[in-house]
C-alpha cells in the first residue's frame, strides 16, 4: 500500500512521458456456434475469440482480468516481451487466478506488431479462451495502408479439450479419418504398381507409422473472428484500398495453409516484426504464428479468405467484398496430405534401405529420374514431373523449401502453381540485436510415440524434466532435431527467437519457429530477461503431453531482477 | 514509468518489507498439474454382442476393460463373459486386474491376477502378459496363466483392422488357448486347447465411441478337451452369426 502510494506520487512528479492505459477483461463461460455444430466454450468479455486490445508502443497497461469461471484461470500475452512474473504461465510466472479473483497485469508496452494472448490454463485455450492485440509503432510504419482486419484463425472441435487428450492417449488414431484404406491401395497399385505399393505399404507397417499422420485432431470447424465457413466473416473494402490483414493462427492444432483467390498478398510482418516485403501467392501459418499481410483489390468484386488445413480435413473460409452479403467461389480442399519417407529422416534405426520406390505415389512416376529421390510424393509432383504438366514448362521449376525435409509429403505448393512463402524469405526489415557468434549451443530433439501418444524433448517428457538454465547475457544457439513424424511449432516465451534463415543479421525475429518432420532448424536467442519462462511446442496436446520445458535465466544484474521483483508485489496483490 | 520503477526500486531496495519471500514467489516451483504425469482413464469394449450358433443357441457375450493410470503404470481391470440366454447361465465369466507398464516402444507387460467364475468350478489364476502393436499393425495380446491348482497355460489374442474406408472397418480376430497340463474339472485337455476366430464389419457411428457390427465367429475345441466337451453332452464346434457393437469412452 505504502509502495503504491509513493508509486502514484512519484508518477505526478513524472508526468505524461509514457502513456498509461487500463483494460478489463473477464473470463467468461460462453456459447460458441460455429455453423456446424453449438458448443460451451470459454471466452473474454462475453464472447470466443475475445476483444482485440489496442496498446501503443511506449504504454504502460494495466490489464484488469476478473476470473468469472469455477475454476483456476490465466492469461499469456503471446510474443510480448515483458517482466517474467506478468507472462501468465501458471506455476512458473505466478499462481494463477482463482474462481471469482480479479489479477492486474502491469507491464511496459516495448514493441509493436500483431500479437494474440489466450489461457495458459488446462485446455482453456482450444476451448475458446483467446483474444489478439495490436500495438500501434511509435514510429511511422515502413509500408502503407488504408484499411486494417484482424484474421484470426482457429480450429474449433466438437469436444473439449479435456476429451480430446484422453481419446488421443486412448486411441492415437482416434480424430485420424484420412487413413490409407483398402481403395487406396488398389489406386496406389494402379499407378504405381502393385508391387510397389505392396512393398510401401510394409515399409510403413513395419515402422508402425502412417502416412496419414498429419494432423491429430480431426473433425473441427475452421473459423475466422468467430465465423465458420457458412457464416462467412466478411471485411469491407473499396476498390483500390490497401488492405492490411493480420492473420493470427490460433488453433489448438492445425496449421492452415491462407490464400486469396485472385489477390496477389504482400508479407510485411512475421509476428509481429517487420520482414522485407515478399509478394506471394499463398502462405502456411504454424499453430500460434502471425503473418501481416497487405492486399490491394482493384475490382468491385468479392475475394474469399479460404484457409485449408495443412492435413486438408477441414478449411476456415471468409471474405473481402466492397458490399456486405456479396461472396466468391469458395475453392475444394485438395488431396489430403501423405507423408513420405524423407519426413521420417530424423527417426533413429529406420531402414532407409529399397524405400524409394515404395514411398512414390499419386502421380505419373514411371517416366522420373529416381537418382538423388528419397521419397517424393504428390505434394512435390508439379515441380518434378514436367511431362504430365505440360502447361507449367521448365522454366517454372520452384526450388524446394528447405525448411521442409527434400522429398517431404507436406512440402507446400501454391494452388494457382505461384509462389508459397517460405521461412527462407523472411528478412528482418531491421535488425532487432547487433548480429554477433552465440556463446553456446544446446541441441533440442523433439520426440514422441505417437502409438502412445506420448511427446518429449530429448526423450524426456516435462513432467520428469529439469529446467533449462541459461545464463543472462549470452546468445543461445537452439538446434532443434525433429525425430518426430509430425511438425512442432515451438515457443519460447520471454525472449526472441531470432531463426537462421542463412541471412545474418536480417534474420527474421519471431516468438515461434516451426520445425518440420525430419528437418533441423536453428535458431539464436539473446538471453536477455530475467526470470523463467516456458517453451513449448504449441501444438495444446503436445505441450500437455510432455514437449514442454522451463527455462531459468540466471544470473541477471541486480536491479532488473529487483525491479521484476517489485512488479509481482504491485501486480499480485489484487 | 519504467523509469521511476526504476529510481524507485533502488532507493527501496533495503526496505521493501519482505524482498526474499516476493523472490522466492517469483521463481516458483511448478507443482501445476502439467508437471505432474498425465493421468488418463478408458473404458473400451471391443465386443458386446449377442450371437446366434448354427444350433440355435444365444448367447450375450462381452470382451472389455477399463483403465486408469499414467504413461509409466496403468491398472487395468479386464473383463469377458458369455452368458447362455436360454440356460440363464455363464458359460464363461472371467474377470483379470492386471497392472501394465510399457517394456519397449510398442509393447507393455502385465501382471496380475484372474478369476474365472463361471457356471461350476471356478479357478483363480497369476497372469502374466505382454501386450501391443506388432509389425504390419497387428494388435497382440499373449497371457501366461497358473491356476490355484496348479495348471499352467497361455492364450494369444490377435487383431487387424482393415479399412475398407474411414468408416467401415473389417476387423478379424484370433484367439488361441495352450495348456500345459490337464484340469479336466474344467474340461481343459493338455495341448491346443480351443481357437475362437471372428470377423466383424463395423460403421463408426458415433466418433469411435459407437461403432455397430455385424460377424460371423467360429469356436473350436481339441484334442481332450475336444473329448471331454462331446462327453458332457456339448459341442466341439459352432459357427456363430453375431450382432453387436464396439464401444469406447
Amino acid at each position: 500500500m505504502r509502495k503504491r502510494l509513493l508509486t502514484g506520487l512519484f508518477s505526478l512528479f513524472v508526468p505524461a512521458l509514457v502513456f498509461a492505459g487500463e483494460y478489463n477483461l473477464t473470463v467468461d463461460r460462453v456459447t460458441i456456434d460455429t455453423g456446424d455444430f453449438i458448443k460451451e466454450g470459454i471466452g473474454y468479455n462475453g464472447k470466443s475469440p475475445g476483444p482485440v486490445l489496442r496498446f501503443k508502443e511506449g504504454e504502460n497497461v494495466k490489464i484488469n482480468v476478473t476470473n468469472n469461471l469455477d475454476e483456476m484461470t490465466s492469461i499469456h500475452w503471446h510474443g510480448l516481451i515483458l517482466p517474467f512474473q506478468q507472462d501468465g504461465v501458471p506455476g512458473i510466472s505466478f499462481p494463477g487466478i482463482k474462481a471469482g479473483e480479479t489479477f492486474t497485469y502491469e507491464f511496459s508496452v516495448v514493441q509493436a506488431g500483431t500479437y494474440w494472448f489466450h489461457s495458459h490454463s488446462g485446455f482453456q485455450e482450444p476451448d475458446g479462451a483467446f483474444g489478439s492485440i495490436i500495438i500501434e509503432p511509435k514510429g511511422r510504419e515502413p509500408f502503407r495502408y488504408d484499411r486494417e482486419y484482424v484474421i484470426q484463425l482457429t480450429d474449433k472441435h466438437p469436444h473439449t479439450g479435456d476429451r480430446i487428450m484422453r481419446n488421443l492417449k486412448m486411441m492415437p488414431d482416434y480424430y485420424n479419418r484420412e487413413q490409407q484404406t483398402v481403395g487406396e491401395f488398389f489406386s496406389d497399385a494402379k499407378t504405381n504398381g502393385l508391387m510397389n505399393t505392396l512393398k510401401d505399404r510394409m515399409a510403413w507397417g513395419d515402422m508402425r507409422m502412417m502416412k496419414a499422420d498429419v494432423e491429430d485432431v480431426q473433425g473441427f470447424t475452421g473459423m475466422i473472428n468467430g465465423k465458420g465457413p457458412e457464416q462467412n466473416w466478411t471485411g469491407l473494402f473499396e476498390p483500390g484500398e490497401r488492405i492490411r490483414l493480420r492473420f493470427i493462427n490460433s488453433s489448438a492444432m492445425t496449421y492452415f495453409d491462407v490464400r486469396i483467390p485472385g489477390l496477389n498478398m504482400t508479407v510485411v510482418q512475421a509476428d509481429g516484426n517487420n520482414v522485407q516485403p515478399v509478394n506471394v501467392d499463398e502462405f502456411r501459418i504454424g499453430v500460434a504464428e502471425t503473418y501481416d499481410v497487405i492486399v490491394r483489390p482493384r475490382d468491385a468484386q468479392a475475394y474469399t479468405i479460404f484457409a485449408e488445413s495443412m492435413g486438408r480435413s477441414g478449411y476456415a473460409r471468409a471474405t473481402l467484398a466492397p458490399k456486405e452479403g456479396m461472396e466468391a467461389a469458395v475453392p475444394t480442399m485438395r488431396k489430403p496430405a501423405r507423408l513420405t519417407m524423407a519426413d521420417m529422416g530424423g527417426m533413429h534405426g529406420m531402414d532407409h534401405g529399397d524405400m524409394d520406390h515404395g514411398s512414390m505415389n499419386h502421380g505419373a512416376m514411371d517416366e522420373m529420374d529416381h537418382s538423388g529421390m528419397s521419397g517424393m510424393d504428390h505434394g512435390s509432383m508439379a515441380a518434378m514431373d514436367h511431362s504430365t504438366h505440360g502447361s507449367m514448362g521448365a522454366d517454372k521449376e520452384k526450388p524446394d523449401d528447405p525448411f521442409y525435409a527434400k522429398g517431404s509429403g507436406i512440402m507446400p505448393e501454391a494452388a494457382n502453381g505461384g509462389k508459397f512463402l517460405s521461412y527462407a524469405d523472411l528478412k528482418a526489415q531491421k535488425p532487432l540485436y547487433e548480429e554477433r557468434e552465440p556463446t553456446r549451443e544446446i541441441e533440442l530433439r523433439l520426440t514422441g510415440n505417437m502409438e502412445r501418444y506420448t511427446w518429449s524433448i530429448n526423450g524426456v517428457k516435462y513432467a520428469d524434466a529439469d529446467p533449462i538454465r541459461l545464463q543472462y547475457g549470452e546468445r543461445v544457439r537452439f538446434k532443434f532435431v525433429n525425430e518426430t513424424m509430425m511438425t512442432h511449432p515451438m515457443h519460447l516465451h520471454g525472449m526472441w527467437s531470432i531463426l537462421d534463415v542463412g541471412a545474418g543479421q536480417w534474420n527474421p525475429v519471431k516468438h515461434t519457429v516451426s520445425v518440420q518432420p525430419g528437418t533441423t532448424v536453428f535458431m539464436e536467442t539473446e538471453v536477455d530477461a530475467p526470470g523463467q519462462w516456458a517453451f513449448h511446442c504449441h501444438l495444446s496436446y503436445h505441450a500437455a503431453a510432455g514437449m514442454f520445458r522451463k527455462v531459468v535465466v540466471e544470473g541477471a544484474p541486480q536491479a532488473s531482477q529487483v525491479s521484476a521483483e517489485l512488479v509481482t508485489n504491485e501486480g499480485g496483490g489484487a | 514509468m519504467s523509469f521511476s520503477r526504476f529510481w524507485f526500486t533502488a532507493g527501496f531496495v533495503g526496505s521493501v518489507l519482505m524482498p526474499g519471500l516476493a523472490f522466492a514467489q517469483g521463481m516458483m516451483e511448478d507443482t501445476t498439474e502439467r508437471k505432474q504425469p498425465l493421468e488418463i482413464w478408458g473404458i473400451q469394449f471391443e465386443e458386446f454382442e449377442y450371437r446366434y450358433s448354427d444350433d440355435d443357441e444365444e448367447l450375450g457375450v462381452w470382451n472389455g476393460d477399463f483403465f486408469y493410470g499414467t504413461d509409466a503404470l496403468k491398472v487395468r481391470w479386464l473383463t469377458k463373459g458369455e452368458y447362455a440366454i436360454e440356460e440363464q447361465a455363464y458359460e464363461g465369466l472371467e474377470n483379470q486386474l492386471v497392472g501394465q507398464i510399457p517394456i519397449s516402444t510398442f509393447f507393455d507387460a502385465k501382471a496380475g491376477v484372474r478369476f474365472d467364475t463361471p457356471e461350476g468350478p471356478d479357478r483363480t489364476y497369476a497372469v502374466l502378459g505382454v501386450s501391443g502393436l506388432a509389425p504390419q499393425w497387428f494388435e497382440v495380446d499373449a497371457n501366461l496363466y497358473v491356476s490355484d491348482e496348479g495348471d499352467t497355460s497361455a492364450e494369444v489374442d490377435a487383431e487387424y483392422e482393415l479399412l475398407l474406408t474411414n468408416y467401415w472397418i473389417l476387423a478379424a480376430t484370433v484367439d488361441a488357448t495352450v495348456a500345459f497340463s490337464e484340469d479336466r474339472e474344467i474340461g481343459i485337455g493338455k495341448g491346443l486347447v480351443s481357437t475362437e476366430t471372428g470377423l466383424r464389419l463395423s460403421y463408426d457411428l458415433i466418433d469411435r465411441s459407437v461403432s455397430p457390427y455385424v460377424g460371423v465367429v467360429h469356436e473350436r475345441k481339441y484334442g481332450d478337451s475336444a473329448d471331454f466337451a462331446e462327453s458332457a453332452g456339448g459341442s466341439t464346434e459352432d459357427w456363430f452369426a453375431v450382432i453387436g457393437a464396439r464401444i469406447a469412452f
